[in-house]
């Protein structure tokens, strides 16, 4: 049922016509005002006024003459929306999209691109499904809302880390089963330039590289670094960059699996040695990707200095750190500071000032720790701690070490 | 830091004509100057700087600047298509290591050169490397440079193709003396017509709009609220009146979950 609450027009009528038969049913305002034991008018405070539309209670200035219907329903808060459900039975042709999915999620670039499929599938002829293929571990939970038809999760451990070979013989083995119309990658740093070059160079096609503005006919890419606009037709293999496309949200998508026949192992010439440990103050604040951010409610610096070492966090400030002396300038994280686009941002001591959320704006995960449990910051953060710093900091670098410690034996362990 | 070498090794720097971002002048090519530093610093004497294109062209002095006392030019037009003349000439040469810049300032900026190099060669191919480390009993252990700052490390068998990434030691500064004088030897190369090219219109650049935040509303009262209200993020777990080592843990796991630790 709606939400809104509607007017009956038929029913006030009724309320104010006192010779109507059904008036004594209706009856409205008759509760407000009773006569109490000792003969005196009594307002029974409760019974005055109406819910508005919004759940908010109005005073009613018409004297009961007024919204009779809209008494005593409820608005139960804003419900949720169930988006109508896009369907594909039988597709006529696929276009397979290759997400980033940085730290497991669909990135906004990702999105933009499922848009983009979306977009194209529309305008060719036939009716054509959005195949989105994911490798590794994937935390994603709204691929139905991102515009997923169809999904080809492919997971093990041939997939984990850097594995640019073993993907392609698996995009390769798509290519083979499903004939896609198009490929999309996203064209990004992220892994997804690197696939989309690798299997125009196998399937000996021409991609189109940092195209922005796509449709099924023709392409517009930047190239000679983004001084020149080049338009030509569509290829099959298109490398798109950030924001070509609106991102799918109106529709709901049915993310039906697709089983692919077993992906031959690819020959493995690139051998991974993991990642390497790079200092974390050495990478730019704009860059980190895990910020430990100190602010007024700081006051052992030694020990945050050392939980930030611990954790391998960039560490960054507010304003009023910067301004004590206690970090220098360029920590600053803010408006007049540096905008960051850290995944995880660990706010300690930060109430939240709009010049300090203006910097972090890009952030996808805060965790706020105060004292102060009604701070902007802890409306902001998806996890906030309640207490105090030095305190939670301690627990925090205690954690911290008997990881490390215990990582290192494992590391030993591996080696005997 | 100097790399850890134990063999000699055959190294081509594959070096393009850049183009300056603001004036758009002839330049040497930033990615492309690291990649002949990288050449420099791996290889010494044995570094090839081979360039495809017109030998006439003045840019290509600046790359002999850095210190080189020749260069290679396969002698192509400006409709030539590089690859299969590369192709050809590295077919023969058959190097060790072959560098390349991630991505060209000028033209079609495809950085899929070292890809098709790679699939014709059959060679793997790395991209965005920040450093090689080591060259040992033919394996190459070869530093990535990742987004954000950070670096994977990878061992990889000779020989392969590899692009150089800007995260890699900067070119050291180019002298205009010993650039004129070193030889720039032209070769005779495999002409094959680029002809998807030849269908494409180029223009300049037109500035991408910028996404506008689109409201969709249906009623008055929604729209009023979106234009009104602070943007309010679904509020988060707040843990208050637990014992801050509980706090602790729970957040720590959090920096698990996220991979961050
Ligand atoms: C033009 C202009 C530009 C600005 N630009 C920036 C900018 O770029 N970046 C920026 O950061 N600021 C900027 N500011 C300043 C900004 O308005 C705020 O003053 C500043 O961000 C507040 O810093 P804070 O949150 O660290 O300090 P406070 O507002 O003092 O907050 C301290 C917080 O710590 C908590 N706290 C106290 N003790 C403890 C404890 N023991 N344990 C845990 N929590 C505790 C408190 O509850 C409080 O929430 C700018 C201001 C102006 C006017």
């Amino acid at each position: 049922m709606s939400d809104v609450i509607r007017r009956d027009p038929r029913a006030e009528w009724i309320a104010r016509n006192r010779l109507h038969p059904l008036h004594g049913t209706i009856a409205v305002g008759d509760d407000a005002e009773v006569r109490g034991p000792s003969g005196l008018l009594r307002k029974n405070p409760h019974k005055v006024g109406f819910i508005g539309p919004n759940g908010i209670k109005r005073i009613d200035r018409l004297k009961g003459n007024g919204a009779a219907s809209g008494m005593g329903r409820r608005s139960s808060g804003p419900q949720e929306v169930q988006l109508p459900l896009h369907s594909v039975e039988n597709p006529d042709f696929y276009i397979v999209v290759v997400p980033d999915l940085v730290g497991g999620r669909l990135t906004s670039q990702d999105k933009d691109i499922l848009g983009q499929a979306h977009k194209m599938a529309k305008d060719i002829e036939g009716k054509g499904a959005v195949v989105a293929v994911c490798f590794g571990e994937s935390k994603e939970e709204n691929y139905d809302t991102a515009g997923v038809d169809r999904l080809i999760h492919l997971e093990g451990e041939e997939y984990e880390g850097f594995s640019p070979e073993q993907r392609l013989a698996a995009l390769v083995q798509v290519e083979t089963s499903l004939q896609p119309k198009h490929w999309l990658f996203p064209d990004s740093v992220n892994g997804g330039t690197d696939l989309g070059s690798r299997l125009a160079a196998r399937l000996g096609e021409r991609p189109a590289v940092q195209a922005w503005q796509v449709t099924h006919e023709t392409t517009v890419s930047r190239g000679a670094s983004q001084s020149l606009d080049i338009t030509r037709e569509t290829p099959r293999i298109l490398m798109l960059l950030e924001e070509c496309a609106d991102a799918i949200d109106e529709t709901r998508h049915e993310v039906k699996a697709i089983e692919l026949d077993s992906v031959p192992r690819a020959i493995v010439q690139l051998q991974d040695q993991g990642q390497v440990a790079v200092d974390p103050n050495a990478i730019p604040l704009a860059e980190a990707e895990f910020i430990l951010s100190a602010g007024n409610g700081i006051h052992n610096w030694d020990q945050f200095h050392e939980t930030a070492a611990a954790l391998g966090a960039t560490e960054g400030a507010s304003r009023v750190a910067v301004d004590d002396g206690f970090m220098p300038r360029f920590r600053q994280v803010g408006a007049t500071g540096t905008w960051v686009t850290a995944r995880v941002y660990l706010a300690v001591g930060i109430s939240g000032a709009i010049q300090h959320m203006q910097g972090i704006g890009q952030c996808d995960k805060v965790v706020a720790i105060n004292t102060d449990a009604g701070c902007d910051m802890v409306k902001r953060a998806a996890l906030s701690a309640i207490g105090d710093s030095e305190e939670i900091l301690g627990e925090l670098l205690k954690l911290a070490q008997e990881h490390r410690a215990n990582k290192g034996e494992e590391g030993e362990q591996n080696a005997a | 830091m100097q790399p850890n070498i134990k063999q000699s090794l055959d190294i081509v720097s594959l070096v393009s004509i850049g183009q300056h971002p603001q004036s758009g002048r002839v330049r040497r090519a930033e990615q492309d100057g690291r990649a002949v530093e990288l050449g420099m610093n791996l290889g010494g004497d044995n570094l090839t700087v081979l360039h495809a294109g017109d030998p006439q062209e003045q840019a290509l002095r600046t790359y002999a600047g850095m210190g080189l006392s020749s260069m290679q030019v396969l002698n192509l037009d400006t409709q030539d298509d590089a690859v299969p003349a590369l192709a050809d000439y590295l077919q023969q040469l058959r190097p060790d290591i072959v560098l390349t810049g991630v991505r060209a300032e000028s033209g079609e900026s495809s950085g899929m050169v070292p890809y098709l190099l790679a699939e014709k060669l059959n060679w793997p191919v790395v991209a965005r490397i920040a450093d090689i480390v080591s060259v040992e009993d033919g394996v190459a252990e070869v530093m990535l440079a990742l987004p954000r700052g950070q670096r994977r490390a990878l061992k990889v068998a000779l020989p392969f193709v590899a692009s150089v990434d800007n995260a890699a030691p900067e070119a050291r500064q180019s002298a205009y003396g010993p650039g004129i004088r070193a030889q720039i030897e032209p070769l005779a190369a495999v002409k094959e017509e680029d002809a998807v090219r030849s269908n494409w219109s180029e223009a300049k650049a037109k500035p991408r709009p910028k996404r506008l935040k689109v409201v969709k509303a249906k009623t008055a009262a929604e729209r009023f609220k979106a234009a009104t209200a602070k943007p309010q993020g679904e509020a988060g777990k707040v843990l208050k009146g637990v014992p801050a080592k509980e706090q602790a843990q729970e957040i720590f796991n959090l920096l698990l979950e996220e991979k961050v630790i």
